[in-house]
């Protein structure tokens, strides 16, 4: 079994004086590849700041990302890293840019991977993301919510990546476009055997799609459990016992 | 007691291909009272919610046979009363909420400012007031976040501090378009309280805009459910499970549960007859 993410230690930070945020604290966990692995917890504990970490986003971190074997340091990432990991925010407002058309967006990114036969990937990736040629030149203003975080996706399934990050991809979502990303996103791991960290509040969702998952409070990792145990409701901390209970509604 | 009547609304954005009706004639009344929006994205909710505010952007086109608050038409104010009608009377919480704040002020002073827009009182007053509602919605460090951009709070704060905003001005109506979507369970309950509470203590009408059927269905008093820019059904909020149109069951079928693993989710078989006008 090999490794795709391994994280070791991880702190992550922001700001300094009274100011200073320890978003993240001695974090750590492995994903194998083609595992899918979820990160739950409440509002603020620093699932976010996890996934900005490794895609250099949070520049000031301490500890060790390793990606597919090797060792990322600082924050700066080259175009092999984005080759091989491709993110989808949990904001798909400020993740699209405003005056670009959503053809532009796709058309950009595949020529940034270098990616030919440009126009045919461009229908493809919207009939696999539910939208279809018709919402091609719309602008992101022109589009619902949902429609928008599925434009998104479409962006970061362009280069092929082998591992996927994603942070809440379908929290702004209805259940049926839900239901439909997400057995695309189980059809994309079976056929590409790829790798996907998640982070979602909806512990349903993580059940449907993560073999493991790991819970976080205040910046730490509290409990690394099985999906099984998650069904059953089945945690060892006291913490993780109280969210499974509020999910389930018991 | 009806607090906004809306009839026959219509939402149409000129496009390339034609006239595209984001909204197809939408009625309702609203009391005080929960009333809840659903429907698949794309179905016009947020159209719906905007359009009773007149913020839909041009080239779109708003039309109603009325819109009615108070016994007036709020189609036929002029912009000026419109604004006090959207600063006094109808607040509403946009989907998009980091969107809404402004980038390059500091939380505090955008909450602060808003205060004082509509309170006669001292800057300190307003301080401690922005703190107190930092803390009503669950945010634990608010003296930090009152220091902070908007870039730097995570999701769910972003989502807790535009409701906190909407609040101040103590509005009749509040519209709140997914308004709990990035918040964790606990969070979302206490969050849920505080609107609950406005709707019983202060007489408040709510309408609530959400893709999530469950929690609709338990905090909701009535629910509208839309597809393709129509109401196709209209059901009291603990009847949801019970809903009758293929287009509500397919909704509450394509949910994941933790008790019935499958491989494949169930997903929405449509029928173009759910979306004729007239037929439901
Ligand atoms: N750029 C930043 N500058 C300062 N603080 C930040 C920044 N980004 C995040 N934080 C802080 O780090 C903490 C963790 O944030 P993070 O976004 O990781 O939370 P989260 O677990 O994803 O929460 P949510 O479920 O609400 O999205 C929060 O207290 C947040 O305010
Ligand atoms: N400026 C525009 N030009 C053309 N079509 C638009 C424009 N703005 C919105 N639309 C379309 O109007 C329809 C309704 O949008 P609305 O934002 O109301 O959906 P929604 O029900 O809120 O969906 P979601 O759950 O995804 O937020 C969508 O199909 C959208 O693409
Ligand atoms: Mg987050
Ligand atoms: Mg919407």
């Amino acid at each position: 079994m090999s490794v795709a993410l391994r994280i070791e230690g991880l702190d992550v930070w922001f700001g300094d004086g009274r100011d200073r945020v320890d978003a993240v604290k001695e974090a750590g966990f492995e994903v194998a590849t083609g595992e899918s692995f979820g990160l739950v917890g409440e509002s603020g504990s620093g699932k976010s700041t996890i996934l900005r970490a490794i895609t250099g986003l949070a520049r000031d971190w301490s500890g060790l990302i390793e990606v597919e074997g090797k060792r990322i340091e600082g924050a700066r990432r080259d175009r092999a890293f984005f080759k091989t990991v491709q993110m989808v925010f949990q904001d798909p407002y400020a993740s699209l840019h405003p005056r670009h058309t959503v053809d532009q967006v796709l058309s950009e990114t595949l020529s940034l991977h270098k990616l030919g036969d440009v126009d045919a990937r461009v229908v493809r990736l919207l009939d696999d993301v539910g939208l279809g040629a018709k919402f091609r030149f719309r602008y992101p203003h022109q589009l619902s919510g949902g429609q928008r975080q599925r434009v998104a996706i479409a962006r970061a399934l362009a280069g092929e990546p082998d591992i996927l990050l994603l942070d809440e991809p379908t929290s702004a979502l209805d259940v049926s476009v839900q239901a439909e990303i997400l057995n695309l996103l189980t059809d994309l791991r079976a056929e590409h055997g790829l790798t996907y960290l998640m982070v979602s509040h909806d512990l349903p969702v993580i059940g449907h799609m993560c073999d493991r998952l790991a819970v976080m409070k205040d910046g730490r990792i509290v409990e690394v459990m099985g999906v099984e145990a998650l069904r059953r409701g089945e945690a060892r901390e006291d913490y993780s016992r109280d969210l499974l209970a509020a999910s389930v509604g018991a | 007691m009806t607090l906004l009547e809306v009839e026959n609304l219509r939402v149409k954005f000129p496009t390339r291909q034609g006239v595209f009706e984001a909204v197809r004639g939408v009625s309702f009344s609203l009391g005080k009272e929960r009333l809840g929006i659903v429907g698949e994205s794309g179905s016009g909710k947020s159209m719906t919610g905007r359009a009773i505010l007149r913020l839909i952007r041009p080239p779109g086109i708003v039309e109603a046979d009325g819109i009615r608050l108070e016994g007036r038409n709020l189609l036929d104010l002029s912009e000026t009363a419109m604004r006090k009608v959207r600063g006094q009377k109808i607040s509403m919480v946009m989907q998009d909420p980091k969107f809404s704040l402004n980038p390059v002020m500091r939380v505090g002073d955008q909450i602060m400012e808003a205060y004082l827009l509509h309170n006669r009182s001292s800057k300190a007053e307003a301080r401690r007031r922005a703190i107190e509602m930092l803390e009503a919605v669950s945010i634990r460090d608010p003296e930090r976040v009152l220091r902070a951009y908007p870039h730097e709070v995570s999701g769910g704060m972003g989502q807790r501090i535009m409701i906190a905003m909407m609040l101040i001005p103590d509005p009749q109506i509040l519209i709140a378009d997914e308004p709990t979507s990035a918040l964790d369970v606990s969070v979302q309950r206490q969050v849920l309280g505080i609107m609950d509470r406005l709707v019983k203590d202060r007489g408040m009408g709510l309408i609530f805009i959400s893709h999530d059927l469950n929690l609709v269905s338990e905090f909701c008093d009535r629910v509208l459910i839309m597809y393709a820019g129509r109401v196709v059904e209209t059901c009291a909020a603990d009847k949801l499970h019970e809903a009758t149109h293929p287009y509500t069951r397919g909704l509450l079928n394509s949910l994941p549960r933790l008790d019935e693993p499958r491989r494949h989710l169930e997903v929405l078989q449509r029928d173009p007859a759910w979306a004729e006008e007239g037929g439901a």
